[in-house]
């Protein structure tokens, strides 16, 4: 069994992929729904909720299968001004992936709503009953998702500059084999 | 191949930067189109709640709506009779829920004078022993007077205060009412309705239809009310009484508890259910789920339900909203305004600043 050393192992590529999607998501619904006074504003944040929850739980399991399995090195010949924003923008990013969903719901506990999951699921208060609490868990929550989406956008662009500019297999270690990768890898039976 | 060196450059480096240009910028614009900055036609809770405080101006603490109030503590006795329709445990036969509710006066002013309008408004907000709530605010008329969001933010712009006068210009008032003939059964009622002396007497709407879910999933589209069991009031007030209504409660609730029946009207096939503005006719079945007890008042400075925001879309199991299109507004508009105010209450030390000696 040899693996590519070069890509991502595979479960961090399939997370990875769907927390794009789920993260994206859940960053258009909530700006979505606080800006809308229509019927969008109910299922949007009906589905907020447990999409955040969601997105907590997948967050720890990605950060432990990080811990497990080292990603692949980023390139020998990037500067150390791009390794650092590298390191520090992927650690950025896993601290709000975490840090958003506890946000949100300890800024419902603080307001005094019950945090309703839907289909009878209700999770139990992490923060007092108290309106100072809820301000300024509100605003984190708010001001945080800007730095998410504001990060996120920043991943895009570097993750597309890897992949079309520099070419230097940054991107391509997040996507799949190159197929004369994976032939060299199997020995070439044919 | 040995040492990769720096990358070489890439055919048509042009075509590649608009690229990554094209998916940032556009994921970026799309972005703020849903936020509302590329979207300005949009009725926002930000626009609807700046028009509530244009109209009865700012005042820091205070809800943007419904400011003037007084807190009170009690709980609802269940009949049982509601159980069969809705399989809230607050409807269970002999289940005794504990409430704070909130009653309060229309507008964003809360020095507005107790005699100025005949609107009063009972807010309630239901604990269930498992973790639920049943929050659910009410107004003491049948009707509202407009049916969506749009419309009521129409209402509050024609009925703005003219910076000349302080007062609503009676011409746009009028033109608003002539533009909007759903708003007939609600002026039927305000014309003949003097401010009342006393929050007790009054019967509180919950305007919108909601339904029951039954143990067994089937729904039942319902519109809720409480009538008061309280004796009767002095007579009306009128604008020179600035502030009888609290402690008219504060000098009954000394002599006793206040009750209120709750009664849930089913609605019939062909009712209008998600449309506030037309009553449903009088004949419909109507259950008698209990009784609403009222123990005591606090001041709203400091009660309980300062800290509460009444969104009549905090619902236990066994109730679920209707399609009414103002439900999601009026949650939507709750919510920033308890934004607003919880963060000036947050700057100001934990405490609503006071503007003058009550």
């Amino acid at each position: 069994m040899n693996r590519d050393e070069t890509m991502f192992w595979w479960p961090a590529r399939v997370l990875h992929w769907l927390m794009a999607i789920m993260i994206l998501a859940m960053l258009f619904v909530g700006a979505g729904m606080v800006a809308s006074v229509s019927e969008r504003h109910a299922w949007l944040l009906a589905l907020h909720k447990p999409l955040g929850i969601a997105i907590l739980a997948l967050a720890v399991l990605r950060m432990a299968l990080r811990l497990w399995r080292r990603p692949p090195p980023l390139p020998r010949e990037l500067g150390a001004a791009q390794r650092l924003a590298a390191q520090a923008s992927h650690w950025l990013l896993y601290a709000l992936m975490l840090a958003m969903p506890l946000i949100g719901w300890a800024m419902l506990s603080a307001g005094g709503y019950p945090v309703e999951l839907g289909g009878g699921w209700r999770l139990p208060p992490i923060a007092p009953f108290d309106p100072s609490w809820f301000a300024t868990l509100r605003w984190l929550h708010r001001t945080l998702a800007y730095a998410l989406f504001a990060l996120v956008l920043l991943h895009l662009g570097a993750a597309l500059h890897h992949g079309l500019i520099r070419r230097d297999g940054v991107l391509r270690s997040m996507l799949w084999r190159r197929r004369d990768a994976v032939a060299a890898a199997e020995g070439d039976a044919d | 191949m040995n040492q990769p060196l720096a990358p070489p450059r890439p055919p048509f480096p042009f075509a590649r930067w608009a690229l990554i240009a094209l998916a940032v910028g556009g994921l970026g614009t799309a972005f703020a189109y849903v936020a509302g900055p590329l979207d300005p036609q949009r009725l926002t809770p930000h626009r609807l709640v700046d028009r509530l405080q244009a109209n009865g101006g700012t005042h820091p603490g205070y809800r943007r709506n419904h400011a003037k109030g007084v807190c009170v503590i009690g709980r609802f006795d269940s009949s049982g009779a509601a159980a069969p329709y809705s399989r809230a445990a607050l409807f269970a036969a002999g289940a005794r829920t504990p409430l704070v509710g909130r009653f309060a006066l229309p507008g964003g002013n809360p020095y507005a004078p107790d005699g100025g309008v005949p609107i009063r408004s009972f807010a309630l907000r239901l604990t269930q022993a498992d973790g639920q709530q049943w929050r659910t605010s009410m107004n003491n008329m049948p009707v509202f007077p407009v049916a969506t969001p749009q419309a009521f933010f129409e209402q509050l712009q024609a009925t703005a205060p003219d910076p000349a006068t302080g007062k609503p210009d009676p011409a746009r008032q009028k033109a608003f009412f002539q533009a909007h003939p759903e708003t007939a059964a609600f002026r039927a009622w305000i014309k003949d309705q003097r401010p009342s002396a006393s929050y007790a007497t009054e019967p509180y709407y919950g305007l919108n239809a909601f339904y029951f879910v039954a143990a067994d999933g089937a729904r039942h589209a319902v519109r809720w009310q409480v009538e008061p069991d309280n004796g009767a009031a002095a007579a009306p007030l009128g604008a020179q009484d600035v502030d009888a209504l609290a402690g008219e409660l504060e000098r009954r609730l000394a002599r006793g508890p206040l009750r209120w029946r709750l009664w849930a009207t089913l609605a019939a096939p062909g009712d209008p259910i998600d449309d506030a503005t037309r009553p449903w006719p009088a004949q419909r079945q109507r259950i008698d789920a209990g009784t609403v007890v009222i123990e005591r008042a606090q001041d709203q400075d400091s009660g309980e339900c300062r800290d509460i925001n009444y969104d009549p879309l905090v619902l236990p199991d066994g109730i679920v909203a209707s399609a009414d299109p103002l439900l999601p507004a009026r949650s939507a508009a709750y919510a920033e305004s308890y934004r607003r105010r919880t963060l000036e209450e947050a700057r100001a030390g934990g405490r609503p600043p006071k503007e003058s000696a009550r």
